[in-house]
């Protein structure tokens, strides 16, 4: 019962929920044992030890089973329930949990425990959804691979000797491992969309201002946005759905109603609609050398399969996109090296004395403190942004990368005219081994070339499986790319490909993936 | 603050003989909204330390700011008030330095884009002129909160066992108010100055953004000075290039301003005249000895890296809404004055007696109540202003409405009262006893004008004062006086004056009565 508990997806645990065949409390139970059963364990500081995934930052099993009995009490004194009512959840540890730990994945916020919920928290609770605990994540976003989490990588659940992608590496890998049926993330250059490539499962970065940023710890403002991962196009729209809407605590937050993505999952129809596949994005111009030749082939039987369900595929092309990773590494550490400037050690989190200094200053603290709980990575993005915003630099740096972003925003908007929407391979490969990019930022940060695009330009991104690699038998993943406001035109085009690649797979990808290695064993 | 050694000076005519001042004046303003600029915490001053903040003003992980719309509008009306020029589109943008009272180690300002700028302020100096100050740009930002040092002889960081920090004030609406150079001021700098803050400071209060109370911090100065050498005669002083300045902080009263700008230049023109160079430096302005000291080197100018905010949206002010607001602007406070001048009918000494004394609004308030020109002025500026001395309270916070002034004033014209009587009247209602005719009738104070009554002590006073008496009697009607006293004390003050008079004088020099009794 257990083992066919978690590999439903949320649609189906929300119909036996309703019809009552299940309890919350069951459910529940359920994925609780299965993360103890295969996310391994953690130090005293919180570093992952031994073998396991290690999704988990936090695991809240009390509070959890709590909840999903208040929902089994409500549901059988007959009170009408949200959709997803009693649904476990993953939420990646850079939203504010009331109550709950929220690192980032960092050593600086050791111990913090936030006094208030996030946006998107909130509305998961009022939605009454089951929150299992936090997922891992690079440190505060940044990264690929997961791998600059100060807590430990955690492992992709099709090869564990493998990454799960990153930022929301955690995430993903807990949906692939079947540790939850869904899980929140969030995406500034491709954090949703690169680890659901590489883990085989659904991903979405909604437009920009969709869902609400307050509560989500900012890595870049401008770029940032939270959306819904899960294993099917269905369970990430009905997910969408909770997530979304205008939000008065965020000046950016869009005040558009959310757009219907769950009916738009349902349709199952794109004939007569045009498919664009970006030249830039497609490994044959001049970033081909960076594409693995399995990930093409896949992509290219993805468009295939559009083309087989009705749609007519056109070439568009955007030159500006071979420069939006360069003004993307310009904006990114600009905004990172401002909004990382709070955790200075005065009010929360990690505070080190300096050594050899009897009567420290408070920039010494902070200096000391900062030094210690910020990892490599967020230093060189910190003094990347410092330097780039530094006067007589801004121009040059800041203000060049501003201007891209337009030259983006305008190719986007003239690919939209020419097809209603973009496809690309997600990322550039399949999973690469565990440590393969550490000592080569540049190689790690070519494994966002194709989703960066869509957070400059602030449009919405999916990335849905479309199979396994030839060569390495792992998750290839493509990705769709819709208009400002037409997210659930990324639905309606992920849930038919989604249903051809099924086809063609004889099930659900993830049907296929290798059990993961047992604890001990 | 470890002792300071006394910079040499130079008198001060001799400054002005060799250099013209070249003044700058930045003006921080405390909006006086319920609630804070970018958060919905209240603004309440005084109130118990970090009682008043919110994960968005405590810059907790993941909060946001949203603009607070009373705030903004309160910017577009000092823009206006200013006349200067209301950007069509502006943006906020961050100022990054690391400092413990600063909850992101940023601060939320306008930079390159600020909702007003290109304005102006008249100023009226002492001896009546006008002077026109070019204001800049007016911006909007949010204070910081409150470092408390404790331990260590000073209150200031240095030397102190521990610091506190007071988030109360971090996320306050400020507006600043930046001039342009001023020029032209010449040896009268000192004075414009005090008089610029002075004038903007009506013109706030005016406007009823602010609470401006320089001794709370919700008005602050920062003085800008450097010194030129005078060009000679015949040639342009505005070709002379500007000197070096320094910018003097800590300057928190009108009297302040012109005093430390006029020990600036002093001070400075002691260095040039002996060969040594202005340093670029913030200076910390010391009330009790008159002299600025050295704070840090600005040479070395820390570097802001200002971009942007990506957390707020473009401010793009509805141009209509923009001319409702100058619609509804008062009344500049110059022009006003000059208009109730002349409406009071005053000089202008007693105009400027009224404006030191604060009691230009009330004295207005009186007169709409009811009361005349004279009698509304008469008592603001003396018995009340008095009253306030005494009390150690500014004139607006005695317990007493204008209406309520107006209401005594209509009793002792309907003659139900005296002068004297008046007073005591005034003293049971800022007593709290309640409105001038509730006071008369609880403490009885009502002039005595029955005939019986009053003849009754007329007969004991002219019967008491028969020396007098026989005075009037021969014609000296001017003694008359000395017996309508006598009959005031018998009757405690309680009597109508003019009726004593005149039963005095019917009764005694019948001729002269005119009747009124």
């Amino acid at each position: 019962m257990a083992e066919e508990l978690i590999r439903r997806t949320a649609a189906e645990l929300a119909g036996a929920l309703t019809r009552r065949e299940v309890s919350s409390v069951e459910v529940t139970r359920a994925h609780l044992d299965r993360i103890a059963a295969v996310d391994g364990t953690r130090d005293a500081d919180g570093v992952a030890t031994g073998p396991g995934v290690h999704a988990f930052l936090h695991v809240s099993a009390e509070s959890a089973l709590a909840e999903a009995a208040f929902v089994d009490a409500a549901r059988a004194a007959g009170e009408t329930l949200p959709p997803l009512a009693g649904v476990p959840i993953a939420v990646k540890d850079v939203m504010t949990t009331r109550g709950v730990p929220t690192t980032c994945g960092s050593r600086i916020l050791t111990g913090w425990v936030p006094p208030y919920d996030a946006t998107v928290v909130r509305k998961l609770k009022e939605s009454r959804l089951v929150l299992l605990g936090k997922t891992n994540m690079d440190e505060f976003a940044m990264g690929s691979s997961t791998e600059h989490s100060a807590y430990g990588p955690t492992r992709n659940p099709w090869d564990p000797t493998r990454i799960p992608g990153g930022s929301g590496g955690g995430s993903a890998a807990a949906l692939a491992a079947f540790e939850a049926p869904l899980a929140t993330g969030t995406d500034t250059g491709g954090s949703i969309r690169q680890p659901a490539s590489v883990t085989g499962t659904v991903g979405v970065k909604p437009t920009y201002g969709a869902v609400s940023r307050y509560g989500l710890v900012a890595l870049a403002s401008s770029l940032d946005q939270a959306g819904p991962c899960a294993r099917t196009v269905l369970d990430t729209a009905l997910l969408h759905a909770v997530m979304a809407g205008h939000d008065p605590r965020d000046s950016t937050s869009l005040s558009d109603p959310v757009p219907d993505v769950v009916a738009a999952a349902t349709t199952m129809d794109v004939s007569g609609m045009r498919i664009g596949v970006v030249r830039e994005l497609h490994g044959d111009a001049e970033n081909g050398s960076g594409y693995q030749a399995g990930v093409l082939r896949r992509f290219d039987e993805a468009v295939e399969a559009l083309v087989d369900a009705g749609a007519k595929v056109v070439e568009v092309s955007c030159p500006s996109f071979t420069t939006a990773l360069a003004a993307y590494y310009l904006i990114l550490p600009s905004e990172a090296s401002s909004n990382l400037a709070k955790f200075d050690a005065m009010r929360y989190g990690l505070r080190v004395r300096p050594e050899g200094v009897s009567d420290p200053t408070a920039e010494q603290v902070m200096a000391a403190s900062r030094a210690a709980g910020f990892g490599d990575e967020v230093k060189r993005r910190i003094i990347l942004g410092a330097y780039a915003l530094s006067s007589g630099y801004y121009d040059a740096y800041y203000g060049s990368a501003q201007k891209v972003r337009t030259l983006v925003q305008r190719d986007f908007a003239a690919a939209f005219a020419e097809a209603d929407v973009l496809v690309s391979p997600t990322s550039p490969t399949t999973a690469f081994p565990l440590g393969a990019k550490l000592d080569d930022p540049l190689s790690m940060y070519l494994q966002d070339v194709a989703t960066i695009p869509a957070n400059l330009a602030g449009v919405p991104g999916m990335s849905l499986p479309a199979g396994l690699a030839d060569e390495d038998g792992l998750p290839v993943g493509v990705q769709i790319l819709a208009p400002a406001r037409a997210d659930d035109r990324l639905y309606r085009v992920g849930a038919v490909l989604e249903a051809a690649l099924r086809g063609r797979w004889g099930g659900p990808l993830l049907d296929r993936i290798p059990e993961f290695p047992p604890l001990g064993g | 603050m470890t002792t300071t050694v006394a910079e040499p000076v130079r008198d001060y005519d001799e400054v002005t003989a060799a250099f013209d001042p070249v003044l700058g004046l930045e003006v921080h303003v405390e909006l006086n909204t319920a609630t804070k600029m970018f958060c919905g915490c209240t603004t309440i001053f005084g109130a118990e330390p970090n009682s008043q903040v919110c994960p968005v003003c405590l810059g907790l992980p993941g909060a946001l700011p949203v603009l607070n719309e009373i705030g903004l509008e309160s910017a577009i009306r000092i823009g206006l008030a200013l006349n200067c020029t209301i950007a069509e589109r502006c943006r906020f943008a961050r100022k990054n330095y690391f400092y413990p009272d600063m909850p992101k180690n940023f601060q939320t300002s306008q930079y390159d884009e600020p909702i007003a700028f290109d304005g102006h302020l008249d100023v009226e100096l002492d001896d009546g002129t006008t002077f026109r100050v070019p204001v800049e740009r007016a911006h909007m930002e949010e204070d910081t909160g409150k470092s408390l040092h404790v331990g260590g002889a000073t209150g200031r960081i240095h030397g102190a066992d521990y610091s506190l920090v007071d988030y109360n004030r971090a996320g306050i609406p400020l507006i600043e108010i930046v001039t342009k150079p001023v020029e032209g001021a010449g040896e009268r700098a000192p004075e414009i100055a005090r008089a610029y803050v002075s004038a903007l400071r009506d013109l706030l209060r005016g406007l009823r953004v602010s609470d401006v109370r320089m001794e709370q911090g919700s008005l602050r100065c920062d003085a800008n000075i450097s010194l030129r050498p005078k060009a000679a005669p015949g040639e342009d002083q505005s070709a002379v290039p500007f000197g070096t300045r320094s910018e003097t902080k800590n300057v928190n009263s009108l009297r302040s301003v012109e005093r430390a700008i006029r020990y600036e230049m002093t001070r400075q023109a002691d260095r040039l005249l002996s060969g040594q160079r202005v340093v670029q430096e913030t200076r910390h302005w010391h009330e009790d000895t008159g002299v600025t000291t050295s704070g840090r080197s600005k040479e070395e100018a820390e570097d802001y890296r200002y971009f942007p905010e990506p957390d707020l949206v473009p401010i793009v002010p509805d141009p209509a809404r923009v001319e409702e607001l100058r619609a509804l602007l008062p009344e500049p406070p110059g022009v006003r004055r000059k208009r109730l001048q002349a409406e009071w009918g005053i000089s202008d000494l007693e105009m400027r007696d009224v404006v030191n004394a604060r009691a230009v609004e009330l004295i207005e308030a009186t007169i709409t109540a009811g009361a005349t020109a004279a009698t509304a002025r008469k008592w603001w500026t003396q018995e009340l202003a008095r009253q306030a001395k005494t009390s150690g309270v500014e004139l607006a916070d005695l317990p007493i409405t204008p209406a309520q002034v107006a209401a005594l004033q209509a009793l002792v014209d309907a003659g139900t009262i005296n002068d004297k009587l008046a007073r005591q009247v005034l003293e049971g209602v800022l007593a709290g006893e309640g409105d001038p005719k509730d006071v008369v009738a609880a403490r009885g104070l009502k002039v005595v004008s029955d005939d019986g009554a009053l003849g009754n002590a007329v007969d004991r006073a002219i019967e008491a004062n028969p020396e007098v008496a026989e005075k009037i009697r021969g014609g000296k009607v001017a003694a008359a006086g000395a017996l309508v006293g006598s009959v005031m004390r018998d009757m405690r003050g309680q009597a109508d004056a003019a009726k004593v008079r005149s039963l005095i004088l019917a009764r005694l020099a019948p001729g002269e009565a005119d009747g009124n009794g």
